[in-house]
């Protein structure tokens, strides 16, 4: 079954096409990583499906539902997506616990009890029960992205959107974000995660899909798409990529 | 967290030792120079060739004795004003200024509306605010027209919300989009995003210069009295007018002043904590 199918997107910022027709399914359990130069739309597509941006063609399903429908209810619909972002956006007036279940209590209307057992539930299986007090300014970059991370799970989104969850970090705290998003893979959730870690691609993803200019050009498994690339854009892409030794 | 017991080292301890000491000398100099230059200035008023009239006219003990009492009690008057008056500011200020930030066509009337209201009192001189309000109005001889106090007191609170709604609409303005797409991606609504994300992030940073407002509102209370209640100034006024002689001005002032310090001290220290907050410490 398909959490996600996006037909012919289309996104316009000024005079400057964004998104040019995209076509994007995901199955359910799958991970699908969006790799792709910089300014190729990655980022634009995310914030399309969780309906953060308006859109200028085509149609989202969620579940079978389109949610870029007139009249859908967008913050019904974010409750059922969750997004991470590469500057983790946490509330920084909330302690950790408060941003965790914010979503909870105010939009799913949980007892503040209920709400803060499965925070701390959720923590601690990230190793992060120690911090459920803390505020996020004293917390590592790499604690941060993690509470992010559970903050968006704190809602049992059907998808989870992660938009370079691991760039604006040391190197040697991408490794506990990696790890915390395998564990989720194991899990079974469904993940659309934008990357510029081709590694971590091959890895994690069931999927790859190529953007340029707006579009897909090139999409299938890791193995196919990153060692045997088809399309000559694919393939000029990741030959700068091991030029830059990134891969 | 280490349990080997801290010892400094003798590095350490001579560099806190050599810090001590220039704590002390410092806070010395300082005594010595805040003397030398008070005496100076003492020196310099009292010897003043018309200082024997000004002491008489502006600093008669006796005069500010008898003047006390009434300048306190018009000082109670000042006081509960500004209470109410800095709270019914407060919340119109922050009203307006959620006003100004709605988004969408349909709310464009409400915007405007908004808009024009800071315009405006930002604008009008108090005094004519207060004139026409509290001197103006009831001469429509409506049913149920409150006091001239009231009115005087509207007259502040309308001045007042306009500039401090336009501190909150900055303060909304300054917390980052990245704040409100992630409260929005949870799933929030734009009133929940608003009041549990962007007001108390806004609120916070804007807290110094709000009070900064309260503290300036402090002392143009007093303006009331120009439409008849008799607050501080007005009751020193007519001690000026009975003794012909103006220290009950003067009696009204330092009370002011000494009124004006625990805000200020308020202010100050919530600067500082913001100040501590914004540089990660
Ligand atoms: N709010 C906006 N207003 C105008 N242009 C925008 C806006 N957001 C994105 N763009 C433009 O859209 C294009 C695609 O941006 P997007 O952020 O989606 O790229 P990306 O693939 O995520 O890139 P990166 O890898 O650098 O994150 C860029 O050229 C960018 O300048
Ligand atoms: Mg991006």
């Amino acid at each position: 079954m398909d959490v996600l199918r996006c037909q012919g997107l289309r996104k316009v910022f000024g005079d400057q096409v964004v998104l040019d027709g995209l076509d994007l399914t995901v199955a359910e359990h799958q991970v699908v990583a969006l790799i792709g130069a910089s300014g190729s739309g990655k980022s634009t597509l995310l914030r399309c499906v969780n309906l953060l941006e308006e859109l200028h063609d085509g149609t989202i399903e969620l579940d079978g539902e389109e949610i870029s429908a007139p009249g859908v209810d967008p913050d019904k619909v974010r409750r059922r997506i969750g997004m991470v972002f590469q500057s983790y956006n946490l509330f920084p007036h909330l302690s950790v616990l408060d941003n965790i279940t914010l979503a909870p209590r105010r939009v799913h209307g949980r007892s503040r009890r209920e709400a803060e057992t499965r925070a701390r539930e959720l923590l601690d299986r990230v190793g992060l029960g120690a911090k459920a007090d803390a505020y996020p300014d004293r917390l590592s970059g790499g604690q941060q992205q993690r509470v992010a991370i559970v903050r968006a799970l704190a809602n049992s989104p059907r998808l989870l959107l992660l938009d370079e969850v691991t760039s604006a970090l040391d190197p040697e705290l991408v490794g506990e974000v990696l790890t915390m998003i395998r564990d989720l893979k194991a899990d079974g959730m469904t993940m659309v995660l934008a990357t510029h870690e081709m590694g971590f691609a091959r890895d994690v993803a069931d999927q790859v899909c190529f953007l340029d200019a707006g579009r897909v050009v090139e999409s299938g498994p890791p193995q196919q798409v990153l060692a045997d690339p088809t399309h000559p854009r694919t393939r000029q892409f990741l030959a700068r990529i091991i030029e830059a030794g990134r891969l | 967290m280490s349990t080997i017991p801290y010892v400094p080292s003798p590095a350490q301890r001579a560099r806190e030792e050599y810090r001590r000491r220039q704590t002390v000398l410092s806070v010395l100099i300082a005594a010595a120079s805040t003397a030398a230059v008070g005496t100076l200035l003492a020196f310099a008023v009292t010897g003043a060739p018309g200082w024997d009239r000004v002491r008489q006219s502006f600093l008669d003990p006796q005069i500010a004795r008898d003047a006390l009492p009434r300048v306190l009690a018009g000082l109670w008057l000042n006081v509960r004003l500004l209470v109410c008056c800095a709270v019914a500011a407060l919340l119109l200020g922050l009203l307006i200024a959620i006003l100004r930030t709605l988004r969408g066509p349909v709310f464009f009337p409400i915007r405007a509306l908004a808009t024009s209201y800071t315009y405006t009192f930002r604008g009008l001189p108090l005094i004519i605010v207060i004139y026409v309000l509290a001197l103006g109005t009831p001469g429509l001889r409506l049913q149920g027209m409150p006091s001239v106090l009231v009115l005087g007191g509207a007259a502040l609170v309308l001045t007042y919300s306009g500039y401090l709604a336009e501190v909150f609409r900055a303060g909304i303005e300054s917390v980052h989009p990245s704040q409100l797409a992630a409260a929005r991606s949870l799933g929030l609504t734009y009133r929940q995003t608003m009041r549990h994300v962007v007001l108390p992030q806004a609120v916070r940073r804007v807290a110094p210069p709000l009070l900064n407002d309260i503290v300036a509102m402090q002392k143009d209370v007093g303006l009331v009295a120009l439409a008849g209640p008799i607050d501080a100034v007005r009751a020193a006024q007519i001690a000026t007018a009975q003794t012909f002689n103006f220290t009950p001005y003067i009696v009204a002032g330092v009370l002011f002043v000494l009124l004006a310090i625990p805000l200020i001290a308020i202010t100050d220290q919530v600067t500082l904590r913001a100040a501590r907050r914004q540089s990660g410490g």
